[in-house]
C-alpha cells in the first residue's frame, strides 16, 4: 500500500514503524546514547527508536532538541526515519542537518493508519511510503 | 517556494560548501512553514552557545560548519555562555565544562561571529534598525528587537542564526509580515507597575494566559529599558511571545490601535501580579541571591551598587551582565562596591544556562521570572522579589 506525503528531507530508509500518539522532545525526552524515550508519562516511553521509522503528530520542547537528533546520528542511534502528523521546526532542523528522511502531512494520519512493528519503505525523494505486506 | 537565481547559485556550491549546506537548511523550513520565498537579513543574534545545551554534538556541527568555511556575512553576535570566559574556576565550573566552552567560542570566532556572550546585544551597540529584517534568536531578545527597536524577526533557533549570518537571509513568513504583527488581544493593567518585577510578573502572567497570541498592552505607565527587557523576557517564557505593543510605549502602537475591536481583553490588577509572585516562591532560608537576567544594564548595576553599600553578602549575592557593561562598570565603580559587599559579578554568562546543578546550587532569589521559571524547571528552588526586597536590610 502506498501513502502520500510531503517531503521535507529528501531520501530512502526502511525499518519497523514506532507509533506515537504523543508529541515528542528530543530534549530531555529521549536518550541519546541508548535511544530509549524517557519522558516519564509518554505514550512510547521505554521504547528505542534506533533504526525505526519513528511516526509522532509533532515535535515539542526546546530548540536543542535539533542537536540530540544530530547527535544520535553520529553515534548510531537515530531512527531510520521520522514521519510526523505535521512537522515543525525542531524536527525538520535535526533532520535536515543529520540527513535524516523526513516526511508529513501524509494523506492518511500515520498515526492512525499505522501499527507498531509494521515494514515500511519510506521514499521521501519520491513523495510517498509504502507499507510492505 | 520561490528561489531567486543568487539563491540558485549557493544552493549549488556558489558561495562554499557550507553556505550551501546552511541555505538547504534555511529552504527546508521554508518548506515547512509554507513561505513563498526568503528575504535577505541584515544582522543575526545566535543562540545555542552554552556548552551545557549544545554539549559534544552540538559543538561537532559547529565545527563542520567552520571546516566547510562558513564565515557570517552580516553582523552576527552571540548569546550567553555556560561560565564567564576568565573567572570560571571562581564561579566552580568544572574544567572538562569550561574546555568544552572554550571550544565553542573559538569555532563561532572561526566563524566571524562577535563572541559578545549577551542576551541583551541591543545594550551593547547591535541595534537594528526599525523595519528592519533580522535573523534573532534568544527568545527575550526576539521580543526586544521585536516590541521596543520595531526591527522584524521570527523566534529562530541556533542553526537557522547561524545559517541567517552565513547566507544574509531567512524564511519570509510569520512576524516578518505586517499580517502577523496584529495584536490578539489586549491587555488592560489596572495597577500602577511600581519595579522592574512587577513588569515581569506581568509578562509572565501575560504569557501563562495568552500562549503565542501579540498582546496590546494598556496601562503600562512608562517602562524604561530594564521594564521592557523584563516584560518580554518573562512573556516569551511562560508563553511563546515573540511581539507585543505597548500602547503610548512601542513604535507600532500607533500603527496597530485600531485595529482592537473584537478582541479577547483581559484585566491584570495588584491581586494577579501578587499571584504570580507566590507561584514561583517558596519559603527560602538559604537562597543566593542571583540578579541579571535578562544581562544587567548599567542602570541596573548602579541601583544594586548603591544598594550593597557596607553590606556583607559573604559570597550569597551574584551579579550577571555583558561583557560590555562589566568593562564599563569596572570603570564606573559598580563591580568594586558589589565585590566590596560580598557579592559576585559575572560576565557572559547568566544563572540559566551555567551549569548551577555541578556548581552546588538549590536555592535561587531572584526578580526574573524567566529565570524564576527556568530554574523551577531545573529543579531549583526560587523565591522572587523586587531588587529592593532581595538586598534590603
Amino acid at each position: 500500500m502506498i501513502v502520500k506525503g510531503r517531503k521535507i528531507v529528501g531520501g530512502y530508509a526502511e525499518g519497523e514503524a514506532l507509533v506515537s500518539r504523543d508529541n515528542v522532545s528530543f530534549y530531555g525526552g529521549v536518550d541519546p546514547e541508548t535511544g530509549v524515550v524517557t519522558e516519564p508519562g509518554h505514550a512510547v516511553e521505554g521504547k528505542c527508536i534506533t533504526g525505526k521509522v519513528f511516526i509522532f503528530p509533532k515535535g515539542k520542547g526546546s530548540t536543542v532538541g535539533s542537536y540530540v537528533i544530530y547527535r544520535m546520528m553520529k553515534l548510531g542511534t537515530a531512527p531510520a526515519a521520522l514521519i510526523n502528523v505535521e512537522t515543525e521546526a525542531i524536527i525538520a532542523t535535526g533532520c535536515v542537518i543529520s540527513g535524516i528522511p523526513l516526511m508529513d502531512k501524509l494523506e492518511t494520519d500515520p498515526t492512525e493508519l499505522i501499527a507498531d512493528g509494521t515494514p515500511l519503505r519510506v521514499r521521501a525523494d519520491e513523495g510517498f511510503l509504502e507499507i510492505v505486506k | 517556494m520561490h528561489l531567486t537565481r543568487r539563491e540558485e547559485m549557493i544552493l549549488q556550491g556558489g558561495d562554499g560548501p557550507a553556505a550551501a549546506k546552511l541555505l538547504e537548511l534555511i529552504v527546508a523550513l521554508g518548506d515547512v512553514f509554507g513561505a513563498e520565498r526568503l528575504v535577505p537579513v541584515e544582522s543575526a543574534h545566535i543562540s545555542g552557545v552554552s556548552y551545557k545545551n549544545l554539549g559534544e554534538a552540538g559543538l561537532e556541527w559547529l565545527s563542520e560548519q567552520a571546516e566547510l568555511g562558513a564565515k557570517a556575512r552580516i553582523r552576527a553576535t552571540l548569546n550567553p555562555a555556560g561560565m564567564d570566559l576568565e573567572l570560571w574556576r571562581e564561579m566552580g565550573v568544572p574544567e572538562v565544562f569550561a574546555e568544552g566552552q572554550r571550544r565553542v567560542i573559538e569555532t563561532f570566532k572561526l566563524m566571524g561571529v562577535e563572541p559578545t556572550c549577551t542576551c541583551t546585544p541591543y545594550l551593547i551597540g547591535h541595534v537594528p534598525k526599525y523595519g528592519s529584517q533580522v535573523a534573532w534568536a534568544e527568545s527575550s531578545a526576539v521580543c526586544y528587537v521585536n516590541s521596543v527597536i520595531g526591527a522584524r524577526t521570527n523566534r529562530e533557533s541556533g542553526p537557522m542564526t547561524l545559517a541567517s549570518a552565513v547566507t544574509g537571509l531567512a524564511v519570509l513568513y510569520g512576524y516578518r509580515l505586517d499580517e502577523d504583527r496584529v495584536p490578539g488581544a489586549v491587555v488592560a493593567v489596572e495597577t500602577e507597575l511600581s519595579s522592574i518585577m512587577d513588569y515581569s510578573a506581568l509578562g509572565y502572567l501575560t504569557g501563562k494566559r495568552l500562549g503565542t497570541t501579540v498582546p496590546y498592552f494598556k496601562g503600562l505607565g512608562h517602562p524604561g529599558v530594564e521594564e521592557m527587557k523584563a516584560l518580554g523576557a518573562a512573556c516569551a517564557t511562560s508563553g511563546g511571545i515573540a511581539l507585543w505593543h505597548g500602547e503610548g510605549v512601542t513604535p507600532e502602537a500607533v500603527k496597530v490601535s485600531g485595529l482592537l475591536t473584537g478582541l479577547d481583553s483581559i484585566t491584570v490588577e495588584r491581586g494577579d501580579l501578587d499571584d504570580a509572585v507566590a507561584t514561583l516562591t517558596r519559603p527560602l532560608e538559604d537562597a543566593i541571591i542571583a540578579l541579571g537576567c535578562p544581562h544587567s544594564t548599567m542602570g541596573e548595576m548602579k541601583k544594586i551598587a548603591s544598594l550593597v553599600k557596607g553590606r556583607d553578602f559573604g559570597g550569597k549575592l551574584w551579579v550577571f551582565t555583558s561583557r560590555g557593561v562589566y568593562e564599563r562598570a569596572v570603570k564606573a565603580g559598580y563591580v568594586d562596591a558589589i565585590l566590596g559587599a560580598g557579592g559576585r559579578v559575572y560576565g557572559d554568562t547568566c544563572m540559566v544556562v551555567a551549569p548551577l546543578k555541578e556548581m552546588g546550587w538549590s536555592q535561587v532569589a531572584t526578580n526574573s521570572f524567566k529565570a524564576g521559571q527556568y530554574l523551577t524547571n531545573m529543579g531549583v528552588e526560587t523565591r522572587l522579589g523586587t531588587i529592593v526586597d532581595l538586598l534590603g536590610r
